[in-house]
């Protein structure tokens, strides 16, 4: 297993180097001056040379590159053009946040995509299926920003439940931080609970037609133990996949999220950079990010062969 | 034992009577501020702040004349060359550090020399300082400057702390430390900024609040719910299709500004090879497009009548206003006429604009108006930093765009359309409107300065480089319980005499 993961490390090195490349270059290829973003208002040609020197923007691209990647290795990732502040700062207050968002919609998604997979995958062709599959069709097709503004009028200022948005960190008062968060994890859970559910449901169906299953129901198992213990853990195998892939989704989901409910984190640091072409925090948030991705590919690899220890030899 | 009872209830009931002044102010921003550093600074919203953060030697009214702040009185010598002001002798910064002629030296030097000061151009006329008295200071100019008290009235006259800012560097922004009625207590990029009342400020009864917060919201209708949810007390920038509704809420109150700034469009005249079309080249052409167009309906349409027509760089309700020059009604005859003269029926331009939806509400209508006129508008949509970039390279034919505005008349026309001007993107260039722009700066005598500038808006309303539309207004909204609040055109949030009932 350890060489497993030792393996799995060691390829995620070039693939990293790469992103870096490919995102710096496509960077450059965005339109618009960061240095005109940057003055606003007040673009006067002196400021902008100003600006321009003070930032290296003058220098070849590559040398522009190597300087970035060889501060990056030393753990610098620069500071952002807006508000001088360091990235790996923002980063570290911002990811947090973040994944304090994805690990309660990914709760709100595992909690009702799951169970609701197996039931109805179960209860196939029934009137339960048929109602989990309109929630499931729902969940996928309403927007992210419509439910969540609808939610912010109908829980906050319809019923007074809920914070509108805001953020608290948890360490300073769970409570308040959990309130604050209830809405936009669930907004953001929703559309990857229903992706779950046909995941689950599909996975399911494949996984009780299949011989071991009749053979346990045959050896007389009670339904219970046929469905949770021999079905479902073959079932989770994909499942697995699918929530490794969602975390993704999630970090793109964040962003509208994090702009409906202001919520600080990492999605509405990346926008926010974008649109004023903060290009240090940019590069930063998605060699992050494609440094998470990576390792969350690397666990659920390792997760598969917990959950299916036959996979260990391949 | 009836008697304490009886006393101790009517204590209680005069306690619940009696108003109860709430500790903290929530405030909702448009944006996120930039870095807090007023030398460094420019984002509006960051000016917001700094009106509870920081105070400026002068200050301004409603009316835009500029009043006593840090600076109690100040006169121009006789060659206009030198301001003498006298400052204020009970006011210390929020880290102790006395305010005094030295420090309002300090911070005019900071402002001119710290490398990454975006001030520069603001005070460049200034040529030296001279400390009379710890309250008396001398300002000398290289030539007369009729702006420099305006400059004074916003970020370059702040004041920091000069303790604090050597201390600091470049990253005073982080914890800045001024002179103002609250001081700085923390921020979280993206999410709040605190204040804290200063309790050795000067006039600090004024102010009912112990904190102030900044939480910056992006959605105008995400803003609006936390303001109806009772999670903000106040915001700024309501948006004016939702005027009806905060009107008809009894829980809300609104309070508006025309602000100081414009929008319209910037025709690219000779700005590069795309200004080689019938639009830069002919002001007849330019003349038609800005007949064709019902101001009025723009600002009913898209805005719901909430903010006001224009036709020049400052709205009818500033004292700069030209009122020779009234907003021309729609005139689509006159409009095809202009056309005729100029030998063009049927033209075709393109207008770029940013994603923003309602820009592009305004540009749709704008479009549909020049149609009948027999003008075919192409609109096209740039995200903000690319249409800024354009602009400014000459790649566009005409762009909506607008100016926030400042209490200066000269920081709304100057720099946009003298030939050397730095944000001149038309790159209109007439020595006549130079002459008179450069005269207006160089006389303190106002009603000098009214008569130049009428002259030279005059001769911009015939040429037309920049078609002025719509002046945008300040609206804000709050909470029925927050009372004292005064509305200003250069948009800020006083807090002077504002309070808070439960």
């Amino acid at each position: 297993m350890l060489r497993f993961i030792g393996h799995r490390l060691l390829i995620a090195i070039p693939t990293i180097l790469l992103i870096s490349v490919f995102v710096f270059l496509l960077q450059k290829l965005l339109p618009g001056d960061p240095v005109l973003a940057l003055a606003g208002e007040d673009r006067n040609p002196e400021m902008l040379a100003f600006l321009r020197e003070k930032y290296h923007l003058n220098d070849p691209i590559y040398v522009q590159y190597f300087n970035w990647i060889w501060n990056a290795l030393q753990g610098d990732l620069g500071i952002s053009l807006r508000t001088n502040q360091p990235v790996t700062t923002l980063i570290a207050q911002k990811l947090p946040v973040t994944i304090q968002l994805a690990v309660m919609a990914l709760f709100f998604a595992v909690i009702i995509g799951i169970p609701a997979g197996i039931l109805s995958a179960y209860k196939k062709g029934t009137w339960i299926d048929w109602v989990a599959n309109i929630v499931a069709l729902s969940g996928l097709s309403i927007p992210n920003f419509w439910l969540g503004i609808m939610m912010i009028l109908l829980v906050s200022v319809n019923l007074g439940w809920l914070p509108a948005s805001g953020y608290q960190p948890f360490t300073d008062d769970p409570l308040q931080s959990l309130k604050t968060m209830m809405m936009p994890a669930f907004v953001l859970g929703t559309g990857l609970a229903a992706t779950l559910m046909r995941h689950t449901r599909s996975a399911m169906l494949g996984v009780l037609q299949s011989d071991y299953v009749r053979t346990a129901r045959a050896k007389g198992l009670g339904e219970r133990s046929v469905v949770v213990k021999h079905a479902l853990r073959n079932a989770l195998v994909p499942v697995v996949t699918v929530v490794t892939l969602l975390f993704g989704e999630l970090l793109a989901g964040a962003v509208l999220t994090e702009q409906i409910f202001t919520i600080p984190g990492f999605g509405k640091l990346v926008v926010d950079a974008v649109f004023n072409r903060d290009y240090a925090v940019v590069q930063g948030i998605v060699l992050c990010t494609a440094i998470a991705f990576i390792l969350m590919n690397i666990l659920s690899d390792a997760l598969y062969r917990v959950l299916n220890p036959k996979m260990s030899d391949q | 034992m009836k008697k304490p009872t009886v006393l101790t209830l009517s204590a209680m009931l005069m306690l619940t009577a009696a108003p109860l002044f709430a500790a903290d102010l929530k405030i909702g921003l448009a944006e996120d501020p930039d870095i807090l550093d007023p030398d460094q600074s420019r984002t509006f919203v960051g000016r917001i702040v700094y009106a509870s953060l920081c105070d400026k030697l002068v200050d301004i009214t409603p009316d835009l004349e500029i009043i006593p702040m840090l600076a109690t009185e100040w006169s121009w010598s006789e060659d206009n060359l030198t301001l003498t002001m006298k400052l204020r002798d009970d006011v210390t910064f929020q880290d102790g550090t006395p305010f005094d002629a030295e420090a309002v030296a300090y911070n005019i030097n900071r402002s001119q020399t710290l490398e990454e000061s975006r001030r520069k151009s603001e005070v460049a006329s200034i040529t030296g300082t001279n400390v009379v008295d710890p309250t008396t200071i001398e300002i000398s100019v290289a030539q007369p400057d009729a702006t420099l008290m305006a400059q004074f009235a916003d970020r370059a006259g702040m004041m920091v702390s000069p303790t604090a800012a050597e201390a600091a560097g470049v990253d005073f922004g982080n914890a800045p430390v001024c002179a103002g009625p609250y001081s700085f207590t923390e921020r979280v990029q993206q999410d709040r900024i605190v204040l804290t009342k200063f309790a050795e400020y000067y006039n600090a009864d004024a102010y009912s609040f112990d904190t102030v917060t900044f939480l910056p919201i992006v959605d105008t209708t995400v803003r609006l719910a936390n303001l109806r949810a009772g999670d903000v007390d106040m915001i700024e920038r309501l948006a004016a299709t939702d005027v009806a509704s905060v009107s008809a809420d009894d829980g809300l109150t609104m309070e508006q500004a025309t602000s100081l700034g414009y929008q319209g469009l910037t025709v690219n005249v000779a700005n590069g090879d795309k200004a080689q079309n019938p639009f830069g080249q002919d002001k007849l052409v330019r003349q038609a497009l800005s007949l064709s167009i019902d101001r009025e309906a723009v600002n009913q349409v898209v805005f719901e009548g909430a903010f006001a027509a224009g036709n020049q760089p400052w709205p009818p309700t500033s004292p700069w206003y030209n009122k020779d020059l009234p907003i021309p009604a729609r005139d689509i005859e006159a409009a095809k006429a202009k056309l005729a003269e100029a030998g063009v029926e049927s033209p075709t331009v393109e207008i770029q604009v940013s994603t923003d939806p309602v820009a592009q509400q305004v540009t749709q209508v704008i479009q549909a108006m020049a149609a009948e006129a027999g003008i075919t508008v192409n609109v096209v949509a740039k995200e903000f930093a690319t249409q800024l970039s354009q602009q400014t390279a000459g790649d566009y034919e005409i762009s909506q765009i607008g100016w926030s505005g400042r209490v200066d008349p000269d920081g709304n026309i100057h720099q946009f359309v003298t030939c050397e001007g730095g944000i001149n993107d038309a790159k209109y260039c007439n020595l006549e409107v130079d002459q008179l722009l450069n005269d207006a700066r160089a006389t303190n005598d106002t009603a000098a300065r009214k008569a130049l500038y009428d002259q030279a808006t005059a001769i911009l309303d015939e040429d037309l480089p920049l078609i002025y539309v719509y002046h945008q207004n300040w609206i804000w909204a709050m909470d029925a319980g927050v009372t004292g609040f005064a509305a200003y055109p250069d948009g800020m949030i006083r807090l002077a005499g504002v309070s808070k009932a439960e």
